[in-house]
């Protein structure tokens, strides 16, 4: 049986299925966010676009500004700390924030462990390129997954990429004789009784979103048809020419994303796009932070 | 009998998959032209304000509050009874306003109030729920109530509607469920 605290907080994030979570750095964006159909925010001092910009350390964003976020929306905040920095959580868990995300976006601040998540009442949510990255933060206590796509490039391939290196993984393991579950759980470096519940129910045990790489309507719906449960979008809402209109049409993809001529309509007329990054012109690979 | 589950956002997959094991036919409401032939509805949990701008954006909210009036059977949990409510104390934001009750919008406050609790539903006895952000109900005015948790009221019912502040649809226990097919097979008979 899980504890209470797991299923409320894998429950808040089976509420946010079929929902946009939005990168925000303001109270204003973050108000642009919720009436454009924002399931819930993301509240951080740069967008990843201009992390990578910027360059150098990048850190959990200042605790004032992210209550200024709060106290601007009624939906969910959710906010980031470095891979492995405990204190950074206890932070945001000390000023109630929604969700902490244990984000690749930001500097690690550990190469070796994450952080125990099961020590925490406030739920996280981490990023995962295949089936053994998303079960072993499960183990540790994340009560959801998303893609970790590649971060304010604006190219979708990597989060494509991961999300469908996931889905045949968990496709492996559901065909597999339950004897060769325990190798398979070897392999991953996950126990058993993840691996099993895998097999049975041909899911992962959380709910999982795509994330990274995200800029339009079409990109969100791709990663629907792929099987995501929800999109984040970071730098692709507020780094575009009309961030109320492209937020909008990116809610509406990603309900009805399997409705091509809907799409179409969506996909008119937002402006410019946010500027991509090849993945062959990135310095820093934020997807291989964290494994 | 033939369910429809309101599929803009949030947690309505749990509610197909309780329903169909009851037996009955789902079908997921995306859109204006899936809202036909409905012998009842479900207004699932997930966010109201995402809710409630699709179902005016994809032309569904007239259609619904008209259905819900005329008396179909309609089941809310959690977000659902934010769309249902005629009045949000915290929100000047309603939405179909055909349950006559007064509500709080995350009463509880943010996830670290979420909490879990046994409790008893009329009719039913105790019950295991589940309040994630939850709102509760301040007034029920002239609802039944059919639970209350720590003195606020989580459950009425007012002629065909059912509005529930927690998620039954998150647990095993499909009793509420059941008690709604029974409203819909009533419905559906007459």
């Amino acid at each position: 049986m899980l504890s209470e605290q797991v299923e409320l907080n894998r429950g808040l994030a089976q509420m946010l299925k079929g929902g946009v979570i939005m990168d925000v750095t303001t109270p204003e964006q973050a108000r642009i966010a919720e009436a454009a159909g924002a399931c819930a925010v993301m509240a951080l001092e740069r967008i990843p676009a201009d992390i990578r910009a910027a360059g150098g350390v990048s850190r959990m964003s200042d605790p004032k500004m992210i209550k200024g976020i709060q106290d601007a929306v009624s939906i969910p905040v959710m906010a980031k700390c470095r891979i492995g920095h405990i204190a950074e959580a206890q932070v945001l868990e000390a000023i109630e924030i929604d969700y902490i995300d244990e984000s690749e976006v930001l500097s690690p601040a550990d190469d070796v462990y994450h952080i125990n998540k099961r020590d925490f009442k406030v739920p996280f949510v981490c990023g995962a390129r295949d089936l053994g990255e998303a079960l072993r933060r499960i183990n540790e206590g994340a009560a959801m997954i998303r893609t970790k796509g590649e971060p304010g490039t604006g190219d979708i391939v990597q989060a494509v990429r991961h999300m469908r290196k996931m889905n045949s993984e968990i496709a492996r393991i559901s065909s597999m004789r339950e004897d060769e579950l325990f190798e398979a759980a070897k392999e991953l470096q996950v126990p058993y009784e993840l691996v099993q519940y895998v097999h049975e129910n041909n899911r992962l045990p959380v709910v999982n979103f795509a994330a990274g790489g995200v800029a339009t309507p079409a990109d969100a719906a791709l990663m629907m048809l792929l099987g995501a449960e929800g999109v984040f979008v970071g730098s692709g809402i507020f780094k575009s020419g009309n961030p109320e209109k492209r937020a909008a049409s990116i809610v509406q993809a990603v309900t009805n994303y399997k409705d091509a001529k809907l799409i179409a309509k969506l996909s008119e007329d937002l402006g410019e796009a946010m500027v991509g990054i090849n993945e062959n012109e990135i310095q820093l690979i934020m997807e291989e932070r964290g494994r | 009998m033939r369910i429809g589950i309101l599929a803009l956002q949030g947690a309505f997959a749990e509610h197909k998959k309780m329903l169909e094991n009851l037996g009955a036919e789902c079908v997921e409401l995306r859109q204006a032209n899936d809202v036909i032939d409905l012998d009842g509805i479900v207004l699932p949990g997930g966010e109201s304000t995402v809710q409630g701008k699709l179902l005016r954006e994809l032309n569904m909210f007239d259609k619904i509050q008209k259905l819900i009036e005329q008396g179909l059977p309609t089941l809310a949990t959690c977000a659902g009874l934010v769309l249902l409510a005629d009045e949000i104390v915290n929100d000047d934001n309603v939405y179909f306003k055909t349950l006559p009750v007064s509500i709080k919008r995350n009463a509880y406050g943010r996830q670290l109030g979420s909490f879990d609790t046994v409790s008893d539903f009329k009719g039913i006895g105790e019950f295991d729920m589940k309040f994630i952000r939850a709102p509760y109900i301040v007034d029920a005015h002239g609802a039944e109530v059919l639970a209350e948790v720590d003195g606020h009221i989580v459950a009425v019912k007012y002629n065909n509607q059912l509005a529930l502040s927690f998620h039954p649809e998150l647990g095993e226990d499909n009793r509420i469920h059941k008690g709604f097919l029974q409203m819909v097979q009533k419905y559906s008979c007459q």
